[in-house]
């Protein structure tokens, strides 16, 4: 018998599916606070080293409370390079993309250009983020591709970017996240909606964000946890408000991602619009058929973290209303609450909905072939 | 159960932890204070290297405003998810009916019983004089 020492404690995750994925949800961070720089203007560097970045919200760094993790990230996920967690393209390919068999990564770069009150600088800094992302990940690896971050609380200058990236295929998508200035369905973001449409792009709503309003409708909660469970509160009135103020009536061919906020909640959410709807109908007259057909037409949903209930039936019951073919697989990779590919999906479930899940639903909707 | 001698007691100090595999399974060794653990390296919820993670203590309630912290050092937090597991017992304390991390029992031997057997120890030679951490699976 021969024992083995562990000679690599970076080695890849334990379990490895065979088939090929697309995972939906991975973030890029920046190795160093200064990478950025090389893509943003003399103007804009000096500008950030003397007065920093003014943000919508009180918390000057981003994130409103403590994360449970490191960086909100695996403890395991470090290069072994140095920086932190998902700012190395070879160390992603080496734990995530090679193991896992990942076809089709979808970067979500978080903490960028977005929720700043300054918007010349935010629209300057989201167009350095999407330069960054051809630069050091879709331009390395074939299996990546970006999203148009945008200057969220400014519409004109959000279109402008988004036309201007229009038809590079590095870009699969324009990324919001879900707390913003206003609901996510007023006038104000309409431009992105429209840009979106025309350049054939879905746009993605991705939990968190900068608006400066608590993550709760009834104010600022104690803990992380309750951070944790209010995106799919927080996503929820921010669907509603889409729904509501008629973007998706106004541009039918807009498709959009609610991404890392859950999906259990969609048909509540969906009865609970049509039952008012019917009865406060007139005070919405643009809303010209009831909300649960626009959210079942336009709206996917990214799967982490995917919704564990005791009994899978009931699962099942959630994912049969939504369509299978709805549903996006994704880690968060590195983020802490990375879900495992070989864990997330019980048994019962068909190959084609399990091969849709995985990976068909993504690659269509993305345009992958 | 086969008893595995995984290294002399001056390579794992206090405070220390060792990764290997054997028999194709993935464990760690922890000292804590002297004392030995062996726990399975694979977290039971979606199979992360568990014992990658920090060792913090336990908090408790027994009512509403009144915290006890106790165990400190004794329970292996998941580097992903943040699962809590006693490294004593490999008791989950996040879903304890349905999640359990394999303990494997640890201590310390002298040399000249290791020599005698049965213990498995091909890859460290074994000498009579000083003593090594064992561990049973």
């Amino acid at each position: 018998m021969n024992i083995q020492f562990r000679e690599n404690q970076e080695a890849a995750s334990p379990l490895t599916v065979k088939t090929a994925i697309a995972d939906c949800d991975i973030h890029p961070a920046r190795a160093t606070r200064t990478e950025l720089y090389p893509y943003l203007a003399k103007r804009w560097q000096h500008h950030l080293e003397i007065y920093g970045v003014h943000a919508y919200q009180g918390m000057m760094e981003g994130p409103p409370y403590p994360k449970a993790q490191p960086n909100a990230s695996r403890r395991d996920a470090y290069p072994p390079e140095g920086g932190p967690q998902g700012s190395s393209l070879a160390f992603m390919q080496k734990q995530l993309l090679d193991p896992n068999n990942v076809q089709l990564g979808v970067l979500n770069p978080l903490n960028t250009g977005q929720g700043i009150r300054n918007h010349e600088l935010s629209a300057a800094l989201c167009s350095a983020i999407n330069d960054w992302q051809i630069d050091k990940w879709t331009s390395k690896d074939k299996r990546l591709k970006a999203s148009i971050v945008v200057g969220n609380e400014d519409g004109l200058s959000a279109a402008a970017e988004i036309r201007e990236r229009a038809g590079d295929k590095n870009f699969v998508q324009v990324l919001l996240l879900s707390r913003n200035v206003e609901p996510l369905g007023q006038r104000r973001y309409w431009p992105i909606y429209q840009a979106a449409e025309e350049a054939g792009l879905p746009v993605g709503v991705h939990a968190f964000g900068f608006g400066g309003n608590p993550i709760t409708p009834s104010g600022w909660p104690s803990y992380y946890i309750e951070e944790m469970v209010g995106h799919s509160q927080c996503q929820q009135s921010a669907l509603a408000s889409l729904v509501l103020e008629g973007v998706f009536e106004r541009f039918p061919k807009l498709k959009m991602v609610m991404i890392e906020a859950g999906f259990g909640w969609a048909p509540s959410l969906a009865w609970r619009l049509d039952k008012a709807w019917q009865r406060l109908r007139s005070e919405v007259p643009h809303v010209k058929r009831p909300p649960s057909e626009y959210i079942r037409e336009q709206v996917w949903w990214t799967t982490q973290p995917m919704e564990d209930p005791e009994r899978r039936e009931d699962l099942f019951d959630v994912i049969k209303w939504i369509g299978w073919d709805r549903l996006l697989f994704a880690t968060d990779y590195p983020h802490w609450d990375y879900d495992e590919p070989s864990r997330v999906l019980p048994a019962g479930v068909s190959e084609a909905n399990r091969e849709a899940f995985y990976l068909g639903n993504a690659k269509k909707l993305y345009g992958i072939n | 159960m086969a008893r595995h001698v995984i290294a002399p007691v001056d390579e794992l100090p206090p405070g220390t932890r060792k990764f290997l595999e054997i028999d194709g399974r993935p464990i760690a060794i922890f000292n804590i204070k002297g004392e030995y653990f062996g726990l399975m390296n694979r977290c039971p919820h979606q199979g992360a290297a568990l014992c990658e993670g920090p060792l913090i203590g336990l908090a408790q309630s027994s009512n509403p405003g009144e915290i006890e912290y106790t165990k400190l050092g004794e329970i292996i937090r998941c580097p992903w998810h943040g699962w809590e597991f006693d490294i004593r017992t490999g008791q989950s304390y996040c879903d304890p009916r349905r999640f359990r991390v394999k303990a494997y029992p640890a201590h310390v031997e002298p040399g000249a019983s290791v020599v005698k057997g049965p213990y498995v120890a091909e890859t460290i030679p074994v000498k009579v004089e000083s003593d090594y951490v064992v561990v049973e699976l």
